[in-house]
């Protein structure tokens, strides 16, 4: 009995980790374009995704964005 | 007015027309605040790696751009520029790279979020089923009381949250149907789930052996794939068509009364304003002209397919196209009030002219469910009778309700049609609905349209190898000059590069008459015979095609005769569908001759110079009679027509409101699209009667096992999921029949019957 006290919790655990990060991949816009990921791979420039709109908005976030271009 | 020689105000109207481009790219973005614009452009040649690289270099280079960023999948480019100079020249930047580009509207492009809506549900049911799995199979292997009952405690709480979250989408839509006293599919599948999870529910508490959550859970895991995969294929479909060129204008050039120029939006443009219209440009709104000479292509708005020679005083509808000159245009009727919202008014009226259709599936459900509910509670009042233990009795009727839970049933349909819209996809048909799929297994007329539809609304010349070459030479060279599509189809009949004479000093183009080049001292006139050739020269041929002359001083060099040029594969698609017992006409807005000429070399009858509710009204009639209708169109006049169709096609290069209407857009030039269409939908009818039957079938042999009370939540598990596998695995044989063609060496060409008999070859 005591080993389901820390099993199960941690299958649990497991599986909602695998959730959580499909969730997050799917909210971050990795399946907006599955054909152009398996092109990308293959090219040496640096890439950056586009952000959403809504997150762009910030002020701050346009400044990395700069940055970063 | 000519266009070697342009006149100051001609130079004048090109720069604005650059401005105009300016503003148009402006319309068509979006603000995104901090001064930064989107812009979102369709680039359909973008097919690779090598693209997205080079097309992202290109605009990342230009002033203004922040970034660029294409979408391989659906063949975008989204551009952020800052907004504080002019847009960047985007579309000139990619034209000269060798892509061709187009706006995209940003508010057609907001994306439909049921797919991202339907994926979380599916990942949160993923989650619930395999864990509740787990634990259910630890239970089925035999443990002991307590653990099964802390087991059993587990799985409600992974599977009550799981239940409510992914089984929103079930309940919602029979909720939605229930209300409106009717039964969906959703409905015996939202009773089935509830049932099992109180059942389970009721069993966790009373410390009983059986539990059903794993079986609830997993139905909805299943059906939620089947849901998901069809949103994404429709979605990937709608996106396709949503990316095609825009037909229609987005603003106009206006001229104000101090003499200034500037483009607005369509939504601002008022009757009495006055337009500059430029050869090549759609007319925005209905209008009447000024100024100036043209020819207009009105084959999109009424079906006509030999331009039309306008001048001033002439009356223009909204959606024609200035092939020759430019104009000076008043505005007769703002936009809301154009011919196109006549069009729409007339959609609306045969939509609701139209009978609902019901789906297969949910036809099925109807039957379903009633037997389902009733043996269920047969089985209850007779254990009842039969032990008089309420308790029992209960429990098994719940077991038969889970049991014959239409998960079978629930895939039978959308599987085939997932499968069928991504072999439609393959061949360039995008399908936007799955309900169209079933309609057009139904039909048994199809109506064409004539011009865009039957022809590619571009002329051809006839008889070229009959004209003296020198005379077909120098003609080309002359109409190398202009962009009337007669002059391009003798650029296109005469094989070989156009050598410009050198001594050609100027060609001047008259809109409405011709062109006309001098060399030396003479003059070469190329078009319309009155105006071509001198008084007292014969016309050697009249016979009802549009014909125009090349002259030398007047006298007669050659005559060009021209024909709009024939869509390929109509003879085939044709021969077929005759063959096949389908009933084929034509119904035209364009005049007698020429559609009496091609009815009778196709050998179907015609009826010509119908208007847009002419058309409309012939569907509805036929529909009244009882006739199935496949209609299909490209022209604005059409939009009506397609709507009030069983079942609707339209070409890619229809008018934007007949693509939104038709339930089936083809994207390749050939005809035998429709073909295609046809015979997949009539196999996948096939096949999804097969799945139903086998569904059915699954039902009788699981119901009297669950009414005698033998269900376990073991057997249960896996009889569902066995009966999901057949059927889906019955649904994929519809792409497996392609490849049998591919096989036995029928080419992709192939006849309704000849796919038919491969289907059942393969059985």
């Amino acid at each position: 009995m005591t080993d389901f006290f820390y099993l199960i919790p941690v299958a649990l655990a497991l599986g909602a980790v695998g959730l959580a990060a499909f969730l997050w991949s799917l909210k971050s816009g990795q399946y907006e374009d599955l054909d152009g990921a398996a092109a990308r791979i293959l090219s040496n420039e640096d890439d950056t995704p586009i952000v959403k709109v809504r997150r762009f908005k910030s002020s701050s976030e346009i400044g990395d964005e700069t940055a970063k271009n | 007015m000519t266009c070697c020689a342009p006149s100051v105000e001609f130079v004048d109207v090109a720069a604005d027309r650059r401005r105009a481009k300016n503003d148009e790219i402006l319309l068509a973005s979006h603000d995104l605040g901090e001064s930064l614009r989107q812009t979102n452009l369709s680039v359909p040649t973008i097919h690779c790696g090598g693209c997205i690289q080079k097309i992202e270099k290109v605009l990342d280079a230009l002033p203004g751009v922040e970034q660029a960023r294409v979408n391989l999948s659906t063949k975008r480019v989204t551009i952020r520029w800052r907004a504080d100079g002019t847009p960047p020249p985007l579309i000139e930047a990619l034209s000269r790279i060798g892509y061709e580009a187009h706006l995209h509207d940003a508010i057609t492009d907001s994306k439909d979020d049921t797919v991202a809506k339907l994926a979380r549900a599916l990942a949160v049911a993923g989650f619930a089923a395999s864990n509740i799995m787990l634990l259910s199979v630890s239970i089925w292997s035999g443990a002991e009381p307590e653990t099964r009952d802390l087991f059993h405690w587990i799985s409600a709480l992974i599977a009550l949250p799981a239940v409510a979250y992914c089984g929103r989408i079930f309940f919602g839509s029979a909720w939605q149907s229930l209300r409106h006293g009717q039964s969906n599919m959703d409905v015996p599948i939202s009773i089935g789930v509830l049932l099992a999870v109180g059942l389970s529910m009721y069993e966790t508490f009373s410390r009983g052996p059986h539990a059903y959550f794993d079986a609830s859970i997993t139905l909805l895991f299943f059906l939620l794939i089947g849901r998901t995969l069809d949103h994404m294929m429709r979605e990937k479909a709608r996106a396709a068509v949503k990316g095609l060129a825009r037909l229609t204008a987005r603003g106009a050039l206006i001229l104000q009364p101090d003499g200034s120029h500037n483009y607005l939006p369509l939504s601002e443009i008022k009757p009495g304003m006055t337009i500059l219209l430029t050869a090549g440009e759609r007319v925005p709104v209905d209008c009447r002209v000024l100024k100036g000479q043209s020819d207009v292509d009105c084959s999109l708005v009424s079906g006509e397919s030999i331009p039309q020679t306008i001048g001033a005083g002439s009356l223009l509808q909204a959606g024609t196209l200035n092939l020759t000159g430019p104009l000076t245009v008043t505005v007769t009727a703002a936009a809301k009030d154009s011919f196109l919202a006549e069009m729409i008014q007339m959609m609306e009226a045969a939509e609701s002219g139209r009978s609902t259709y019901r789906r297969i599936a949910d036809r099925a459900s109807r039957l379903y469910a009633p037997v389902v509910h009733i043996a269920a509670a047969a089985t209850f009042i007779g254990w009842v009778a039969a032990t008089g233990d309420v308790h029992r009795a209960l429990i098994i009727a719940i077991a038969v309700l889970i049991i014959t839970c239409p998960c079978a049933l629930g895939l039978a349909v959308p599987m085939v049609q997932v499968v069928a819209a991504r072999r439609l996809f393959e061949k360039g048909i995008m399908l936007k609905d799955g309900g169209a799929l079933e309609r057009l297994a139904e039909i048994e007329t199809v109506v064409f349209d004539k011009t865009g539809t039957l022809t590619l609304g571009a002329p051809r010349l006839v008889d070229g190898s009959a004209i003296a070459p020198d005379a077909l030479e120098l003609a080309a060279a002359i109409a190398s000059h202009s962009q009337h599509p007669y002059s391009r189809a003798l650029v296109a009949a005469h094989q070989g590069p156009v050598r410009p004479s050198p001594s050609m000093s100027t060609v001047s183009e008259y809109p409405g008459s011709g062109l006309e080049a001098r060399i030396g001292a003479t003059v070469h006139r190329l078009g319309r015979p009155e105006w071509a050739l001198a008084e007292g020269e014969a016309l050697q041929s009249v016979s009802g095609m549009p014909t125009i002359a090349l002259s030398k001083d007047g006298r007669c060099l050659a005559t060009f005769q021209f024909v709009d040029r024939l869509r390929p594969g109509v003879r085939e698609a044709f021969g077929v569908l005759a063959e096949d017992g389908f009933a084929v006409e034509i119904v035209s807005g364009d005049r007698e001759d020429p559609v009496r000429q091609l009815a009778s070399t196709l050998g179907v009858p015609h009826y010509s110079a119908m208007s847009p509710t002419d058309k409309a009204a012939h569907i509805a009639s036929m529909a009244a009679s009882g006739r199935k209708v496949l209609m299909v169109g490209d022209g604005l006049n059409d939009a009506p027509a397609l709507v009030a169709a069983h079942a609707s096609m339209a070409p890619a290069s229809a008018a934007d409101v007949g693509r939104n209407a038709a339930d089936l857009v083809f994207l390749r030039e050939s005809l035998l699209s429709v073909l295609h269409a046809v015979t997949v939908a009539r196999n996948s009818r096939r096949l999804a009667r097969e799945n139903l039957f086998i569904a059915v079938g699954y039902n009788a042999i699981a119901m009297p096992v669950a009414i005698l009370g033998y269900v376990t939540p073991l057997i249960a598990a896996v009889a569902m999921s066995l009966s999901s596998l057949i059927v889906v695995a019955n649904a994929l044989r519809l792409g497996d029949c392609r490849r049998k063609n591919q096989r036995k060496g029928i080419s992709r060409t192939s006849s309704l019957r000849s796919s038919e008999f491969a289907l059942e070859g393969g059985k």
